[in-house]
């Protein structure tokens, strides 16, 4: 699984969320947010991570930046792990932009400020050569010199969002995650960003991982994508192929609840919508619940991954 | 600080205590330049002299000593002491709670036990306490209020470092290398300083109270110092015979709190940004209504919208909103209100009962007219009669309109109560019959849960069970799906559309998304910019846009089965509230077939077939 290609991998990671049952129960509970899963990352790749609300993407995500500390497994940048590099080394190879771009910025700072911050620790520049940086990058994400010296309130949420990717970038780390890049931005904004974001790419050879559930903004920017579903990786593959033929019947119902505007509404029969109770997992199928293709072996047995014409997926009644 | 002095002189009891505090400070201050007697000197024949006395303006107290001298210095001495408690206890709290609120787990419990234990006493009897242990003494006293006040800073400060700590740009700061120290010192404190000033403005007329406490008790300033609390002291003994030794002290004492807490409330309020915008009022039930002209309105639709223009009040400036918005819907009829955000979508559908929050909020023109009634020359209870019967909202955020606190089943039953008079137990069922008309799979599990325990999905079936508890007549629903994943918000779509032709409703659906728009409705209004831009049947629109800005915002939306690649975009970004008329076509800066007429003239929509666009150069 660790190929020497890989900038970064992550092997059987997990991770629990304890809850203590209540104010005199020194007891506590388990959630499973995150289980036993692997990644790996070429370089210059962006990979897609697809998922409803609550299956686990952004805690992954946040694991793979150092952000939260996983239970188990093991993840290697550069192939060392992370837990051997230097403290406040990490930020050097690997940065998250978030969801929300103008939560992201200290409401105190200016912009300046704000982007001045890795310059000065992570890369020890001096005030001179900070500025040098700053205007240049401010140029590279399209925004004007005069935005510096404003407060982030000041900023449409697309603006935002472009000091946001200047600060990522400033860090010359190569690995780049990307929780919901556009899912806070308008309409005509969002490919405006998306298109930056691929422009970089290219021109400062990084690699992303780009969280979403949106599949159409996932389809415009990735390379591979995975599919999650209840903190497990249900379905990986070329993006493209995905798109034109699902395995999973989750990835199908995914794309098939996608509003087209050449349609008018089906009518859905009632499956159920949730997920199933992180604290008490199933023993079988995480998805059986809502499957259209189960059966009862789906109940008693999780599957494991599957191999089948160069596609991974985890289901015993794949829909193709 | 001009601006911040400015807010607190518009709340006038602000700008009252503020003035007299800084009278106070001056006067007590300057006394050691003042040309006072001295405050100590005994002169026993001139004992209990009443004020306006030759040579003693305040008149003496019980040793001869003059009243006015020992005020003066004796208020200096209370104000040092007092504020210098303040001080040390903000200061020693603040770090106490930072750090307990920024660590949290085992540092945050070990701390907070701590001062729980602190908090346990009862106030003053620990001040006691303390200076039993350190003997009397107004340092000792000083020491002892600041201590019993620690806990009262580090609470509320740990409470704003916990949320400020989760704050997203603290993750940030930690991935541009800084370590947990300098988050704290440059991230973390000076977003949580106002919170420190305002508390220490509101606790520092308490503070003086106590160290005057304790004086009072002889625990503090010992003889011959005056300071207000122990020259109250002295004063108790002769209170029968000659009060105005207590009176002297008492009433400084009253004018410092006062002005001190007055003050620290027009702090409180000139540092609440939400506070700091609009006035200080309470918003009114329904919005303001300035409309001038009549507008005439002689359809006869179901709903009929006419030239409705909204707009919000501040600096003395109408920014409108929405613009001459006019719409029909058709008994039965679903029509869909799309734009990006800001466009006015959310306004406009407010603006249909009056429930756009005034101030700042003000209906400038327009007529809503409602089965042949114009809403907006109805009164208040008319209107409200409305807003729960025949016309309900359902909005974004479900949490927003449920009662946080009820279980649901009892909500539903109140909502039945409420408008229909009906009994608990006809409520009861009819509530259970609504849940099951939204497809919740668990009725009685559903029934018993605080919103709060359901899932988003879930959630908002229940709050289009609330909708429809009275039977409306019109729904609408501003983006009632876009807080969802797509799987659910097919469900709930699909449910929004069985229910509308099932009971004949009419609904208005909000939305920024073009294909959850054309799953349900009917006909289409795309605004931009606070007006209406095009109108027109759903399949036309999508199929074959006639306005520059539908057709070039339709493009850039991403579809599936392209693949990686370019998007087409939309230069620049929509704009912002619309403060100044400006002329000519609003979309003309990002126009694509902009030519020069376009900014000389405003642009009238044009109607056309069955479809309307506001467009000098429109694709045929
Ligand atoms: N309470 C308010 N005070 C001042 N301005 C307001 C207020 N509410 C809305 N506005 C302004 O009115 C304009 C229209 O807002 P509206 O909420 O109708 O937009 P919208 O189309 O519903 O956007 P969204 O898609 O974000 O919900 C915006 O410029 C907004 O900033
Ligand atoms: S294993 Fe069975 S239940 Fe699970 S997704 Fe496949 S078919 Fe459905
Ligand atoms: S009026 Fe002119 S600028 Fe406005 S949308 Fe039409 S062509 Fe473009
Ligand atoms: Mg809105």
């Amino acid at each position: 699984m660790n190929n020497k290609m890989d900038i970064l991998s992550a092997k059987n990671l997990s991770k629990f969320y304890s809850k203590n049952k209540g104010l005199f129960n020194k007891q506590s509970i388990n959630l499973r947010a995150v289980n036993n899963i692997n990644i790996n990352l070429k370089a210059k790749e962006s990979l897609g991570i697809v998922g409803e609300s609550g299956c686990g993407k952004s805690t992954l995500a946040k694991m793979l930046a150092g952000l939260i500390t996983p239970s188990s497994g093991e993840i290697k940048i550069q192939d060392k792990d992370i837990n051997n590099y230097k403290k406040y080394e990490l930020p050097n190879h690997i940065q998250y932009m978030f969801q929300d771009p103008i939560s992201s910025l200290n409401p105190r700072k200016t912009i300046y400020q704000s982007l001045a911050a890795p310059l000065k620790y992570l890369r020890n520049l001096d005030e001179k050569e900070i500025e040098k940086e700053i205007k240049s990058i401010i140029k590279e994400v399209s925004l004007k010199e005069e935005f510096l010296n404003r407060f982030p309130h000041e900023f449409s949420g697309g603006q935002a969002q472009r000091i946001g990717i200047a600060r990522v970038l400033l860090s010359k780390a190569k690995i780049i995650i990307l929780d919901e890049p556009v899912s806070a931005l308008d309409v005509s904004v969002q490919s405006q960003i998306l298109n930056l974001l691929n422009d970089l790419q290219k021109k400062f050879e990084l690699s992303y991982i780009v969280i979403s559930h949106d599949l159409a903004v996932i389809e415009a920017i990735c390379d591979r994508v995975m599919v999650m579903y209840f903190g497990d990786i249900v379905e990986k593959s070329d993006a493209k192929e995905l798109f034109q033929k699902p395995y999973h019947p989750y990835t199908n119902l995914l794309l098939k609840s996608v509003p087209k505007t050449n349609q008018k509404i089906k009518i859905q029969n009632l499956i159920e919508t949730e997920l199933p109770d992180p604290i008490n997992p199933p023993e079988g199928c995480s998805f059986y619940s809502r499957c259209e293709n189960k059966t009862e072996k789906c109940k008693d047995l999780n599957p494991e991954e599957t191999i089948k014409e160069n596609r991974k997926f985890k289901c015993f009644f794949p829909n193709n | 600080m001009i601006n911040f002095l400015k807010l607190i002189s518009r709340n006038k009891l602000a700008l009252f205590g503020g003035i007299l505090l800084v009278i106070i400070f001056v006067v007590s201050f300057l006394s050691p330049l003042l040309p006072l007697k001295d405050p100590d000197v005994i002169k026993t024949s001139d004992r209990f002299l009443l004020p306006f006395s030759e040579g003693y303006l305040l008149g003496t107290d019980h040793l001869g000593r003059d009243l006015l001298s020992r005020l003066l210095w004796g208020t200096r001495l209370s104000l040092l002491v007092g504020i210098s408690a303040a001080l040390i206890s903000a200061t020693i709290g603040s770090i106490l709670g930072t750090i307990a609120g920024f660590y949290g787990n085992k540092t945050d419990n070990v701390i907070m036990r701590i001062i729980d234990v602190l908090m346990a006493f009862p106030y003053i009897l620990l001040a006691l306490a303390i200076v039993a242990v350190l003997g009397p003494g107004l340092f000792n006293a000083m020491i002892a209020v600041a201590l019993v006040n620690i806990p009262f800073f580090a609470r509320n400060i740990r409470g704003v470092t916990v949320t400020i700590a989760n704050k997203e740009f603290i993750d940030a700061a930690r991935l541009s290398g800084m370590s947990n120290f300098k988050i704290i010192i440059y991230e973390i404190f000076p977003n949580i300083l106002p919170v420190i000033v305002v508390t220490i403005s509101t606790t520092v007329g308490w503070m003086i109270l106590e160290t005057a406490g304790l004086s009072f008790l002889g625990l503090g300033s010992q003889p011959p110092q005056a300071d207000l609390g122990s020259m109250l002291g002295e004063g108790r003994s002769a209170l029968i015979v000659n009060p105005h030794t207590s009176y002297v002290p008492g009433a400084m004492i009253f004018l410092i709190v006062i002005a001190v807490n007055l003050f620290g409330d027009g702090i409180r309020d000139a540092l609440d940004p939400r506070l700091s915008k609009g006035e200080l009022v309470k918003p009114q039930p329904v919005t303001q209504i300035k409309s001038n002209g009549n507008v005439e309105n002689k359809s006869n639709s179901f709903l009929s919208v006419k030239n409705l223009t909204t707009a919000f009040e501040f600096d003395n400036k109408l920014h409108l909103a929405s613009k001459d918005v006019s719409f029909d819907i058709k008994k039965g009829e679903c029509l869909g209100l799309i734009g990006e955000s800001g466009s006015g979508k959310s306004v406009t559908a407010l603006s249909i009962t009056c429930l756009v929050a005034s101030p700042p909020g003000v209906i400038v023109n327009g007529s809503v007219k409602f089965q042949g009634d114009d809403i907006l020359k109805m009164n208040y209870e008319q209107i409200r009669e409305l807003r729960g019967n025949k016309i309900s909202y359902i909005f974004q955020d479900p949490l927003s309109t449920l009662h946080p606190l009820i279980k649901i089943g009892k909500q539903l039953e109140e909502a039945f109560i409420e408008h229909n008079h009906q009994k608990n137990k006809e409520a009861t069922l009819k509530g259970k019959e609504l849940l099951k008309l939204v497809q919740i799979p668990n009725i009685e599990n559903v029934w018993n849960s605080y919103p709060h325990e359901l899932s988003g999905g879930m959630r908002q079936r229940v709050s289009i069970a609330m909708a429809l508890t009275n039977d409306p007549e019109l729904i609408i629903a501003d983006e009632p799906t876009t807080a969802l994943d797509v799987t659910v918000q097919a469900q709930i779509l699909s449910l929004l559309d069985t229910l509308r032709k099932e009971r004949g409703l009419s609904v208005l659906f909000i939305s920024h998304d073009f294909g959850v728009v054309s799953q349900i409705c009917d006909r289409v209004i795309v605004m931009y910019g606070g007006q209406i831009v095009e109108e027109g049947k759903t399949e036309n629109i999508m199929s074959k846009p006639r306005h520059p800005y539908t057709s070039q915002l339709m493009e850039c939306v991403p579809h599936i089965g392209f693949g990686k690649r370019k998007l087409p975009t939309i230069l620049g970004s929509p704009p912002l509230i619309i403060y100044k008329k400006e002329i000519g076509c609003s979309f003309a800066s990002r126009c694509l077939f902009k030519k020069d007429n376009c900014l000389n003239e405003d642009i009238k929509i044009v109607r056309k077939g069955d479809s309307e666009v506001r467009c000098l150069y429109p694709h045929e």
